[in-house]
């Protein structure tokens, strides 16, 4: 008697539930199509596209500020063609270029598979280059950051450390 | 028919019976000033932009290409259509293009290039075509625009700086020799013959020139 009371409870309770989200689905006013990568506008209308920076073309190498950062681009690459065919940016930065160019070479770690195979040209896993490298605009920071890197943390740490101090960047 | 061409050959060089001698100066005179408007106008319309993209061959591909590089669009609005770069400006040097230009007309007719996969195939030739004219030429077409003596160094990136006043001042490297692909996307280039590893890089000496025209080339 009381599994059958129990189970008769059971299916009320479902009911309820059932037509409480029914009433809520119905009531409730249709959210509006927002993408959130696309920011607050609808998707049938048109966004207005951020204004196109100038990027940094001084050629003046920045620091890395972690370890194994990808360094930036110092200079534009407006229109630069990587695709299947040409890659201009190993068109400097290719390591059998840079005497010529005096560009800053491709790290070699760029010319390992990932079965940890040297080869002779770059590995296609590092072909497309700005997938990690990318220029920079001259623009104050979107978002506020307080990261800073190890040096300075062991400076603040260590503050009569000895001087021989090995750097962690690569 | 050497009977025919032999009556011809007699009413052209006999005098005239019924046209006074100014009459035919004159009518003479001003015929040729017609035809030479008209011949030049002919070539004139050739080297529009309109003529060019005409076919598909070029508008789907080259000019296609074209229209996303700053010597089509950029901030001054400034801009360099097919002829400025392909053609050269000089009479003669014009004319000897036009004359090599019957090839194209080949080949639209045969249709050696009439869909995309035969341009790929054959987009390197050509292109090699392009900058063996610009090699031999010292990049004329570029410097008629571009000239060396009223440019600014002090404007220019570092990077730009360095190698304009090493190679380029000192004629080891003409434009072309680095500025490749810069208003077409480049084919596929076999490695070791890539842009800048490409040999003669020096402007080639008129003996160069006249032993690279007899041998084909071999890059």
């Amino acid at each position: 008697m009381t599994l059958a009371f129990t189970i008769a409870r059971c299916r009320q309770a479902a009911v309820g539930v059932l037509a409480t989200l029914l009433w809520l689905t119905v009531t409730a006013a249709p959210p509006s199509l927002l993408d959130a990568a696309r920011g607050p506008v609808d998707i049938p209308a048109t966004t207005e596209p951020p204004r196109l920076g100038n990027a940094i073309n001084d050629d003046v190498r920045r620091p890395r500020n972690y370890d194994l950062q990808p360094p930036t681009i110092p200079h534009r690459v407006d229109g630069y063609q990587i695709d299947k065919n040409f890659n201009k940016c190993l068109d400097c930065h290719a390591r059998g270029k840079t005497d010529f160019s005096q560009a800053v070479p491709v790290s070699k770690t760029h010319y390992i598979d990932r079965s940890g195979k040297v080869l002779e040209q770059i590995s296609t896993r590092r072909y497309f280059c700005n997938q990690c490298h990318v220029a920079q605009d001259a623009v104050p920071p979107l978002v506020g950051n307080g990261f800073e890197g190890l040096e300075a943390m062991a400076q603040r740490e260590l503050p009569a450390a000895p001087a021989a101090k090995p750097k962690a960047r690569r | 028919m050497v009977k025919l061409l032999k009556r011809y050959w007699q009413v052209i060089w006999r005098p005239s019976v019924h046209y006074s001698l100014g009459f035919l100066t004159i009518v003479g005179f001003i015929g040729g000033v017609v035809f030479w408007g008209a011949f030049n106008t002919a070539l004139e319309f050739a080297n529009t932009e309109p003529f060019c993209t005409g076919c598909h061959e070029m508008r789907d591909n080259v000019f296609a290409e074209l229209k996303s590089t700053i010597h089509y669009t950029n901030r001054s609005g400034v801009r360099a259509k097919c002829s400025n770069c392909h053609v050269p400006h000089d009479w003669t040097d014009k004319i000897a293009r036009k004359m090599q230009a019957s090839k194209e007309v080949w080949g639209k007719v045969f249709g050696t290039i009439d869909t995309p996969e035969k341009f790929q195939a054959k987009r390197l030739e050509l292109a090699r075509h392009e900058w063996a004219r610009f090699k031999a030429n010292d990049s004329l077409e570029c410097r008629n625009c571009h000239d060396y003596d009223y440019m600014d160094f002090t404007r220019q990136s570092v990077r730009a700086q360095n190698m304009h006043t090493t190679y380029l001042a000192n004629k080891e490297k003409t434009c072309i020799d680095c500025h490749k692909g810069i208003a077409h996307r480049l084919p596929y280039i076999a490695p070791g013959e890539a842009p800048t590893d490409t040999p003669g890089q020096m402007v080639p000496k008129p003996e160069q020139q006249a032993a690279a025209a007899s041998a084909p080339p071999q890059r």
